[in-house]
């Protein structure tokens, strides 16, 4: 933060109403709703904003590239639970957020952005650097503002943050003109307050429903839960977990609810879906009731829709209206906030035994324990699994692990094994390559005593490397395992598999990731054998500042199981192998 | 099937864009969209008609409902409801063949509100097809129809306010001084739509 002057020296907000200019209402905003963090790029439009950040307690992290910004932004929102914010300037400053709001939007995360804009006499003349930033985000926002008035900045501002956190959570962002932030007006953090939250009339969760969902539950023979991302943002792991132990029901994970419930908890199934474990889909397509919490039916977790669950009744616990019946129909529908419908829901649920179904699910794992590529006696082949399992063993499943998106990403929640909520980061909706890396910097400076792990394919991380930057200039320790397997892996597995390996685009050159790391000032290893892994990965734990360890793993290995698209969710490409169950040394 | 959905929106700037974004979005045609000043101060008033299956009608009022500036969303679907909608129709007339034209105004029920020396205005309210017959009818008659300028179709449930939302802002209470009754001013009103 350095030994800058400043006027405000508490992190107290200001309380008594003060004339200021906009752009320190913008600041005294921003410390009012409890920002300590924001990431951003300067620029003409914004300049005014800048100048004023050193008389508020803030600090602010100067990235490479907006993108960046706002992938800190949430990746700080993703470790916290609070709100991130990123700052950029008009145009193309504005336009590199993008990427970044749209990643937030589908994962809802909230997020504030903060952009200028040219001022508001020549607002629509196409200026220099003036794009229509409201226009463009409007469908990858909740909500959006153009500000044009000082004193509409705060108002503007505390909305933001309201709507960023309420119901589902999502990207806001906030447009103001560079005459606005210039200008003065009375800042009045309290009369600034917005109207309460407006409830959504269709979210509803009426006697009748709840009665029914505990009827379904209590006759249910083939119970799943369905534990998603909605846990995380409800703060509903205790229900959830409550719900599970009570019932005796086995909880199947999407990929963002990893962590939501403990991966060592004997009910949990793992992470279901496109890449889940055989007897997890299996659970799911076998089950006479799914019972869905905060999750959507994604089109990676359901496989043909048409063949999806067919056997089970279906209850669906989602803070959106909007999602109901979208994808799945579904038998009941209780529309509220997770944590609150489930403690209405509790009290009508009676301990139950579900031995029988639970010893069937159990059975069906069979072999598939051995089959896993971590236990394999080391051929001196390196392969993604051991590596993240490594990782996991050493870091004691303790660390938040930030991934980028492709193979790695799948391997990562196959093999780390996460118990707690806010410790898996990764981009699920929209799938956002070059995530990871400006992700895991928000992480460190939410969450700086924690262990912080990048995890990241040799194309994903080559799309915001410029943070390597960002990481030494804010002397982190952030620890960053490149996955790097000379393809853009999870496209050439697909090629692999669906278009007669033809490898078009796939194969990638990448530079010297160690010596990339060293020219930022940042020490790496390359490790290319099984035997090294534990080795690096405490070097990198015990370093001072930041680690690189670049993982040159198999070249053409794919993740398995997968539910090819277009299949039902029990129809999994399965390891190659004599046995389909039982990974063997000649496959590869 | 065709939906009517009629919603209160913050008279905003961009509001317009951020509901016909959504429609946009699903790669659904707006059919007809009206606004205008709603019975409340500061919120306007939209129908908007937009053709979409069941399912996707659900999700297109509950995703306008998450819109910010939205306050209230009905959708009319098949409910008991009146629906109009206004035409402005220019045709070229001259003295020698005006009387045949409003003798056709007449039947119609709609009136002539412009006259110049080489056309006329005819103003009708009516529900779609009324307003289509009188066009046509124009059309068979030889006459030169210059300009149409239609509204939109705009619909109004019968009988209450059923919205919990706009009841919780003070609207649909009982007014003495309103009739209750559903008394048709003509036979337009009880015309099936």
């Amino acid at each position: 933060m350095g030994t800058k002057a400043k006027t405000q020296t508490s992190n107290a907000p200001l309380t008594t109403p003060a004339r200021l200019t906009g752009a320190e209402i913008v600041w005294a905003t921003l410390v009012g709703e409890g920002v300590t963090d924001v990431f951003g790029y300067p620029g003409g439009a914004i300049l005014p904003v800048y100048d004023a950040l050193r008389k508020f307690p803030i600090h602010h992290t100067l990235v490479r590239h907006e993108q960046g910004a706002a992938h800190m932004a949430d990746g700080y929102s993703r470790a916290s639970g609070k709100v991130g914010v990123a700052i950029a300037t008009s145009g193309p400053g504005a336009t590199n957020l993008v990427t970044g709001i749209a990643t937030a939007m589908l994962d809802s995360i909230p997020i504030v952005c903060i952009t200028g804009n040219v001022s508001s006499k020549v607002l629509g003349t196409d200026a220099f650097q003036e794009v229509d930033i409201t226009g463009i985000t409007l469908p990858v926002t909740k909500h959006n503002f153009l500000v044009n008035r000082p004193e509409d900045i705060a108002p503007a501002i505390r909305y933001a943050f309201q709507i960023a956190k309420s119901a589902r959570p999502g990207p806001v962002l906030v447009d103001i003109t560079k005459d606005a932030q210039q200008a003065t007006a009375l800042f009045d953090f309290e009369a600034a307050k917005p109207r309460p939250v407006r409830p959504h009339p269709m979210r509803v969760v009426d006697e009748t429903g709840l009665a029914q969902a505990a009827e379904l539950i209590r006759n249910a023979k083939r119970p799943v839960i369905l534990a998603g991302h909605g846990i995380i943002e409800s703060g509903a792991m205790e229900q959830v977990r409550t719900l599970a132990e009570r019932a005796q029901i086995p909880v199947a994970l999407t990929l963002l609810g990893l962590g939501a419930f403990p991966a060592s908890h004997p009910l949990n199934l793992g992470m279901m879906g496109m890449h889940g474990e055989s007897w997890v889909n299996h659970a799911i397509q076998d089950a006479d009731l799914l019972i869905a919490c905060g999750m959507r039916f994604d089109d990676r977790v359901t496989g043909t829709t048409s063949t999806y669950a067919t056997k089970a009744k279906k209850i669906h616990i989602d803070v959106d209206p909007a999602e109901i019946n979208k994808n799945i129909k579904v038998d009941i529908a209780l529309i509220g906030d997770l944590r609150e419908v489930l403690e209405e829901l509790l009290p009508r649920v009676s301990a139950r035994d579900g031995q029988a179904w639970l010893k069937t699910v159990e059975a069906s794992k069979g072999a598939s324990a051995v089959r896993d590529i971590k236990n394999l006696p080391d051929s001196g082949h390196l392969y993604a699994a051991h590596v993240i399992h490594d990782i996991w063993r050493i870091t004691g499943g303790d660390a938040i692990v930030v991934t980028d998106v492709g193979q790695h990403q799948m391997w990562e929640a196959q093999y780390y094994h996460h118990e707690k909520p806010r410790t898996l980061i990764t981009s699920g909706g929209l799938g956002t390559m070059g995530f990871a890396l400006p992700a895991a910097i928000g992480a460190k400076f939410a969450c700086p005593d924690k262990e912080v792990w990048v995890v990241a394919g040799d194309g994903g991380f080559q799309m915001t490397a410029a943070e390597l930057s960002t990481i030494a200039q804010e002397k982190i320790k952030i620890n960053i395992a490149i996955i790097n397997n000379g393809y853009l892996g999870m496209v050439r597995q697909w090629q692999e598999f669906f278009y007669e390996r033809n490898y078009e685009a796939t194969p990638m050159v990448s530079p010297d990731f160690v010596k990339l790391a060293d020219a930022h000032g940042i020490a790496g290893l390359t490790v290319s054998t099984r035997a090294e892994v534990a080795k690096a990965v405490n070097s990198a734990r015990s370093a001072p500042g930041a680690f690189l360890i670049n993982f040159k793993v198999e070249k053409e290995d794919s993740v398995y199981p997968m539910v090819s698209a277009g299949s039902a969710l029990h129809e999994m490409i399965r390891r190659p192998g004599r046995d389909p169950l039982l990974e063997s040394p000649a496959d590869k | 099937m065709l939906h009517t959905f009629v919603a209160y929106v913050e008279d905003r700037p961009g509001v317009l864009t951020r509901v016909a974004s959504l429609f946009r979005r699903l790669n659904i045609n707006i059919v007809s969209l009206t606004v205008g000043r709603s019975e409340r101060t500061g919120l306007s008033r939209m129908t908007v008609v937009a053709e979409a299956s069941a399912e996707a009608g659900h999700r297109i009022q509950a995703s306008l409902f998450k819109l910010e500036n939205v306050v209230d969303v009905d959708d009319i679907a098949q409910a008991p409801s009146v629906t109009r909608e206004l035409a402005l129709i220019k045709v070229a007339a001259t003295p020698k063949n005006r009387s045949q034209i409003f003798e056709l105004v007449e039947v119609f029920r709609a009136r002539v509100v412009d006259l110049a020396p080489e056309s006329l205005m005819i103003e009708m309210t009516g529900v779609e097809s009324k307003i289509e017959g009188l066009i046509q009818v124009l059309h068979e008659g030889d006459n030169k129809i210059l300009e149409i300028c239609r509204s939109g179709r705009l619909t109004m449930r019968r009988g209450h306010h059923t919205s919990s939302v706009m009841r919780a802002m003070g609207a649909g209470e009982a007014d003495p001084l309103e009739p209750q009754l559903e008394a048709p001013e003509d036979n337009a009103a009880n015309e099936p739509e």
